[in-house]
């Protein structure tokens, strides 16, 4: 069906420049991309050992964000009052902290001196900054907030009459969570975790403070791309639109939810 | 067997006095403007809703007064909604299953009683389908039976219809009349459509 659209120059101009001002930049990483010698960047060491290890790093904390968030995005979406606004605050502050902030958070408390870290090192003689496991809590941290706004909206939306529904017939907390809560907003949490590996594949600023930036040991993709680019240009323009790439991917994936305007 | 409620429910601008009993194997029509509290009394009784203030019982079991507070899961108090809530995850043998075991059906016994409950609605031949597919008559046949499968204390039907076209109405209220002429507990109806207090209340509360 075509439909009349409005049509208003004073509307139409700013947001041509919006569009122009996010899409000019990444045409131009197109352009300038070496593409003759891409596949060759591509397969180096540094970029596959970055790659593999933003892999072996992202998809784990996608799905600890997930297994942790959700029943957290569930507790929210039943609180109400000063307590449930207080969770909900600190559980979504790292969405809007500054992420090198959230890895000095991170060192505050898991650092050798941390909080929690000198128990850690005293009791175990564990060290947690600096090792990949750092890296995979640096992209939860960020990450997490994703999984639980996505998910808590979809409780409160497809959940909530639901699980009325089946409290009145006897169920209790844990058959309504498995059996009808969690099957209802299944949709959006499977969104929210590809949401939370995006923002997690993309994590910079958390995880080079906290795990630092060492080639085979923590430095995934985005490290790379910095690292790169005081070295050699090209090579970092290459792994940066692989990360293009991946966010693309993402996208496609959501499509039917977000491009589409769909809400199922 | 007896509800008896008497008190005030509802929040703020919302709260309203409420007070009545019904007996069992009675149905009891609700009838009053909207934002007369229909609903918020139904969402009380079923302990969707804390009571503002008084007492709510069945029998010399007390659901909800000052100290007490009896949980919705606890109260074998079955719920037809006015939007029905089928689970969609679910076929129609498994909505209505899920109540029959979240309500103490022993495992043996659900697909018997499952059975037997969708043909008593007229659903027969809908158990392997999905809410999505039904149509608003089917569905609300659906709704019926997962609300009446385990023989509950109390009913409460909130706008039974409201989700059905007129035509279909004559239909599923005959149904329903006849469901409600074999069951012995407690039945509060809320309805906006005269036809449906005349056909299957005994008695109404006028909340003005």
């Amino acid at each position: 069906m075509t439909r009349i659209r409005p049509r208003s120059l004073a509307l139409g101009l700013p947001a041509v420049v919006g569009l122009a001002f996010v899409a000019v930049p990444l045409a131009a990483m197109l352009v300038r991309v070496p593409w003759s010698s891409a596949v060759d960047i591509v397969g180096s060491h540094t970029v596959r050992t970055a790659l593999w290890l933003s892999l072996q790093t992202s998809v784990p904390a996608a799905l600890v964000s997930t297994i942790l968030g959700v029943p957290l995005a569930w507790w929210l979406a039943h609180a109400s009052g000063i307590r449930a606004r207080i969770v909900r605050v600190v559980c979504i502050a790292p969405m809007v902290m500054p992420p090198v902030v959230g890895g000095i958070a991170l060192l505050s408390a898991f650092g050798r001196n941390g909080v929690v870290g000198q128990w850690l090192w005293d009791w175990w003689g564990v060290t947690i900054p600096f090792t990949r496991m750092a890296v995979v809590m640096a992209q939860v941290f960020v990450a997490m907030p994703f999984l639980v706004l996505t998910a808590e909206s979809a409780f409160r939306q497809d959940g909530a009459a639901l699980e009325e529904a089946a409290r009145t017939m006897g169920a209790g907390p844990v058959r309504v969570f498995f059996r009808v809560a969690l099957p209802a907003v299944l949709p959006a949490v499977l969104a929210g975790t590809l949401l939370a590996w995006a923002r997690a594949i993309g994590e910079f600023g958390a995880s080079i403070t906290f795990a630092g930036s060492f080639p085979g040991r923590t430095q995934t993709l985005p490290m790379a791309v910095y690292e790169l680019l005081s070295i050699d240009h090209r090579q970092s323009m290459v792994v940066a639109l692989l990360l293009v790439l991946v966010s693309f991917l993402v996208l496609g994936l959501m499509r039917e939810r977000w491009l589409f305007g769909g809400t199922r | 067997m007896s509800l008896v409620i008497d008190g005030r429910v509802g929040r703020g601008a919302f709260e309203r006095p409420a007070s009545f009993e019904v007996s069992n194997g009675e149905v009891l029509g609700l009838v009053g403007r909207n934002g007369a509290g229909k609903s918020t009394i139904l969402h009380t009784i079923a302990g969707l809703l804390p009571m503002r203030v008084g007492s709510l019982s069945l029998d010399d079991t007390t659901w909800d007064a000052s100290n007490i507070f009896v949980r919705t899961e606890d109260r074998r108090c079955a719920v037809l909604f006015q939007d029905l809530r089928l689970f969609p995850t679910m076929t129609v043998h498994d909505n209505v299953a899920f109540a029959a075991r979240a309500g103490g059906v022993g495992r043996n016994e659900v697909d018997d009683r499952v059975r037997d409950v969708l043909s008593r609605v007229g659903a027969d031949g809908l158990a392997d389908r999905r809410p999505a597919t039904l149509s608003g008559g089917e569905s609300q046949r659906v709704a019926i039976a997962r609300a009446l499968v385990t023989s509950p204390d109390v009913l409460l039907l909130d706008e039974p219809f409201a989700a059905v076209d007129a035509d279909s109405r004559g239909p599923l209220r005959e149904t329903l009349a006849g469901l409600l002429a074999g069951f012995d507990g407690c039945t509060v109806l809320v309805s906006h459509d005269h036809a449906d207090i005349e056909t299957l209340a005994r008695r109404t509360v006028d909340l003005g």
